[in-house]
């Protein structure tokens, strides 16, 4: 339109000139183009810089995935045709990452024996058996020492007959210039490092703790040794008695002359069958799941423990579901008066953080001193957390409490859009209320509201945050080894048993009970699509 | 307007008068004593919780007593502890997540929306599917896969806030893209081909046309993503390992688990505190969540 305008303006005053297309009138890159390339200037220098790092700690597998991930994001950044993928690829890089390569990933982890005395690989578990071994060398010289640090990093600085050489706990000893040295021989200044005074290590124990236990490798090869002190002062070489063979893949005890060879369960075995402790992890095949289910030790305690979750999961779903529904219909109703406000008191447990309820309610619900006991069992000493069928009620009533208001908005949406004339037409033909409600109020609200009901049975299937903050799982079940108790849910009793948080831990048997959550989960879900699609049907 | 039907009865006889009275008892009346023991049963928790948060002696002992002291020590005594600390890491990483899951989850829906390119149906289903399995339950392996990575890129190793965004970033698509792919379908297609006709290119559409027009969705996606980073906190605790990197959720229940009773008034303040923004957030933006919890995504 402004083009026809332009043209009437001046076609009488000067020959017309047509205004030029903006298929001619390219005027480069635009400032979209600038910032696409410095953006992807900046991924590039950070994918560079990952790759490099990434080949200095010799993690293969994540270098070849870095550097085809970088090639990927600048063919689909720079290539003309791939329009979607510009846009896919962020989110795409995040899902396949954190999320579908750790559910494949603890597929993988399920089938090994992946935990305490299994960690790594083999040569990790040769490393770590030679450390433990050991010992100081015979008549090894002493060497003058200091302590140095660099911010959090410890490290010793030794006199080797004038040479003064730094090293860390991973960054083995190397020669640095520049360093002065007392009349003992020890460093008194090092170039790039911050000598620790004696008087604090004498006075600091936890740094006293740190040193001793700090062992500095003498090279990069692990049986040279490494230098550790025991005062701070002096330093001295250890080496372990074990000898790796990398050819023949044994190690060898060189005082007793004993063989350890590895074996299929990942670790090395004397021939006399004694263990060394370090292991890697191996293949088990189904070992993990057969344990969970014959294992004296798991599997009563894993039996209940699921039961439990289904109990947990329904019930809540149903409770909620029940008395959100109640008041739904109760105060679904123009007569009366401040809904409003009611509405808004009604759902604040919902608005509640979830977290900071459970932990609220574990103080509330404390047999001692708690409100409960006080306001409502006139001070009675009730332990509501401590007995395992009360405490698996106070995580019901609890969870009531939370999840109530949410069926409470759901069902008031529903309840709203009811068609009026079928209600009507119910009413004309004689249906009682009751009859009503069971005949055409349930199955409408069945419609919207049934895969609402299985999504929130899913997630209280896994509803963590309540179980572990209100009861942490206990009582504890009495007659096992097993870290678990009576309120555990699945992925509760997982977190337990997979010792991420401390304590011994099995990833193996902890990713084999995830993979069968999900498989209820899956399960759970392929009925709540075809659900969904009867119900379509009413 | 049922009790304005009364009064204006009243003129007529007792009798009629009373049965009406019963009537309006029996239908609407009885609600509000109702109304008074719901209201009770939702709120005395938060009021307790309150009252607990203004008792000056801050245990658990004795703190049954509702508003027995106004003082606020216990909101003082914060400063001296790590809550601050965590009240900032919970805001930033809850902030970070839940702008990275805008952004991502609108790109993507952009391009299911938009564009029609192969696998686009597959990847759809794909979408689906993964997103019913929660990150959380393999927790395992996303600890493993940190520690991995910790090698390489020490940010994005185990103790590292940044980490943990990238996690949540992780589930931000599967749980996102659905809600925001149906918004994006309700506009309509004839705007994207006038503005293409008109010059414009795929990037300029997208910023300068369809974001105005989504930011509803974007806001409650925000939100949502906000409040579920805000709500974690089994990722959290296996992430962060240092005091001094926790969120609110690790922190408090750290709080309460070692020392329950002496640290009681603590926590109320800080619970107090922490849920203020949430609750503000919630009910001022009720209509919006409720739509998009409907849309699928549930909270306890």
């Amino acid at each position: 339109m402004s083009v026809g305008q332009q043209r009437a303006e001046t076609a009488p005053s000067s020959p017309a000139v047509p205004p030029e297309s903006h298929a001619r009138s390219w005027k480069g890159p635009g400032w979209g183009f600038v910032a696409k390339l410095l953006l992807m200037m900046l991924v590039n220098a950070v994918g560079v810089a990952a790759i490099l790092s990434a080949y200095n700690v010799g993690s293969w597998v994540i270098l070849g995935v870095l550097v085809v991930l970088l090639g990927v994001a600048d063919w689909i950044y720079f290539a003309k045709r791939t329009i979607a993928l510009k846009y896919l690829f962020p989110g795409l890089l995040f899902l396949a990452t954190f999320q579908m390569f750790t559910l494949a990933y603890t597929g993988y982890v399920a089938f090994t024996n992946y935990g305490t005395g299994h960690l790594g690989s083999m040569q990790q578990a040769v490393d770590a058996a030679l450390i433990q071994d050991e010992q100081r060398a015979q008549d090894s010289p002493t060497y003058p020492l200091s302590v140095v640090r660099d911010g959090d990093l410890l490290g010793f600085a030794v006199n080797d007959e004038g040479v003064v050489r730094v090293g860390t706990a991973e960054e083995p000893l190397a020669p640095v210039s520049g360093a002065v040295v007392d009349d003992s021989g020890a460093a008194t200044e090092v170039p790039g490092w911050e000598i620790v005074p004696r008087a604090q290590l004498f006075s600091d124990q936890s740094l006293q703790q740190e040193v001793v236990s700090l062992r500095v490798p003498v090279s990069d090869d692990a049986t040279d040794g490494s230098i550790r002190t025991r005062e701070g002062t002096t330093g001295a070489i250890y080496t372990s008695t074990l000898e790796w063979d990398p050819d023949a893949q044994t190690i060898t005890d060189t005082e007793t002359g004993t063989v350890y060879a590895p074996n299929d369960r990942g670790n090395f075995v004397s021939p006399d069958g004694e263990r060394l402790a370090a292991g890697w992890y191996v293949n088990v095949g189904f070992e993990n799941f057969v344990r969970a289910f014959t294992d004296a030790n798991y599997a009563e305690p894993l039996l209940k423990v699921t039961l439990w979750t289904f109990a947990f999961a329904i019930l809540t779903v149903l409770t909620s579901f029940g008395l959100g529904l109640l008041f739904a219909m109760i105060y679904n109703d123009p007569r009366v008066r401040g809904r409003k406000v009611l509405r808004t008191v009604f759902i604040l447990p919902y608005a509640f953080p979830a977290f900071m309820s459970a932990l609220l309610w574990r103080g509330m619900l404390n047999a001692e001193f708690g409100v409960v006991n006080e306001w409502f069992f006139l001070g009675a000493d009730i332990n509501w957390l401590g007995d395992p069928w009360l405490a698996k009620f106070a995580i019901l009533w609890v969870n009531l409490w939370l999840s109530y208001p949410y069926w409470f908005l759901v069902t008031t949406g529903a309840l709203q859009s009811l068609p009026g004339d079928t209600l009507e037409a119910a009413r004309v033909d004689g249906a009682g209320r009751w009859r009503t409600f069971r005949s055409i109020v349930l199955p409408l609200l069945m419609v919207s509201t049934a895969p609402l009901a299985i999504a929130s049975f899913a997630f209280n299937f896994n509803n963590f945050t309540i179980i572990y903050m209100l009861t942490g799982g206990g009582p504890a079940f009495s007659g096992t080894s097993v870290p678990i108790g009576s309120t555990d849910i699945l992925i509760s009793a997982i977190y337990q048993i997979s010792g991420v948080s401390g304590g011994r831990a099995d990833y193996g048997l902890a990713s084999a009970l995830s993979i069968i959550v999900f498989i209820v989960i899956g399960i759970v879900s392929a009925i709540a699509f075809r659900q969904t699609r009867k119900l379509e049907e009413i | 307007m049922a009790v304005s039907q009364t009064q204006a009865v009243r003129s007529t006889s007792p009798r009629s008068n009373r049965t009406r009275r019963t009537r309006w008892w029996a239908e609407v009346g009885w609600k509000y004593p109702v109304a008074v023991v719901v209201l009770f049963y939702a709120a005395y928790p938060l009021v307790y919780a309150l009252s607990a948060s203004l008792d000056s002696r801050g245990s658990l002992a004795g703190s049954s007593t509702l508003f027995r002291s106004f003082s606020l020590d216990n909101y003082q005594a914060l400063g001296g502890t790590m809550y601050w600390t965590w009240v900032g890491n919970t805001l930033l990483i809850g902030g970070a997540a839940a702008l990275g899951a805008v952004l991502m989850g609108a790109a993507a829906a952009y391009a299911f929306s938009r564009f029609r390119f192969r696998g686009r149906r597959a990847s759809l289903t794909t979408l689906l599917i993964v997103q019913m399995f929660p990150q959380t339950v393999a927790f395992v392996a996303v600890f493993l896969l940190l520690i991995a990575l910790g090698e390489v890129v020490p940010a994005l190793g185990v103790n590292s806030k940044l980490a943990l965004i990238c996690v949540y970033l992780g589930g931000a698509l599967g749980a996102n893209t659905f809600l925001m792919y149906g918004f994006f379908n309700t506009i309509p297609i004839e705007i994207d081909e006038a503005a293409r006709i008109d010059g414009a290119s795929h990037a300029q559409i997208y910023w300068r046309l369809i974001m105005p027009l989504v930011t509803p969705i974007l806001a409650v996606v925000g939100l949502l993503a906000f409040i579920s980073s805000f709500g974690d906190f089994i990722l959290a605790r296996i992430v962060l390992t240092s005091e001094e990197n926790w969120t609110l959720a690790v922190g408090m229940y750290q709080w309460v688990s070692n020392q329950l009773t002496s640290r009681w008034g603590l926590f109320a303040a800080g619970a107090v505190i922490g849920s203020i923004p949430v609750l503000a957030l919630f009910l001022s933006l009720q209509r919006y969540i409720v739509g998009g919890l409907s849309a699928g995504s549930v909270k306890g």
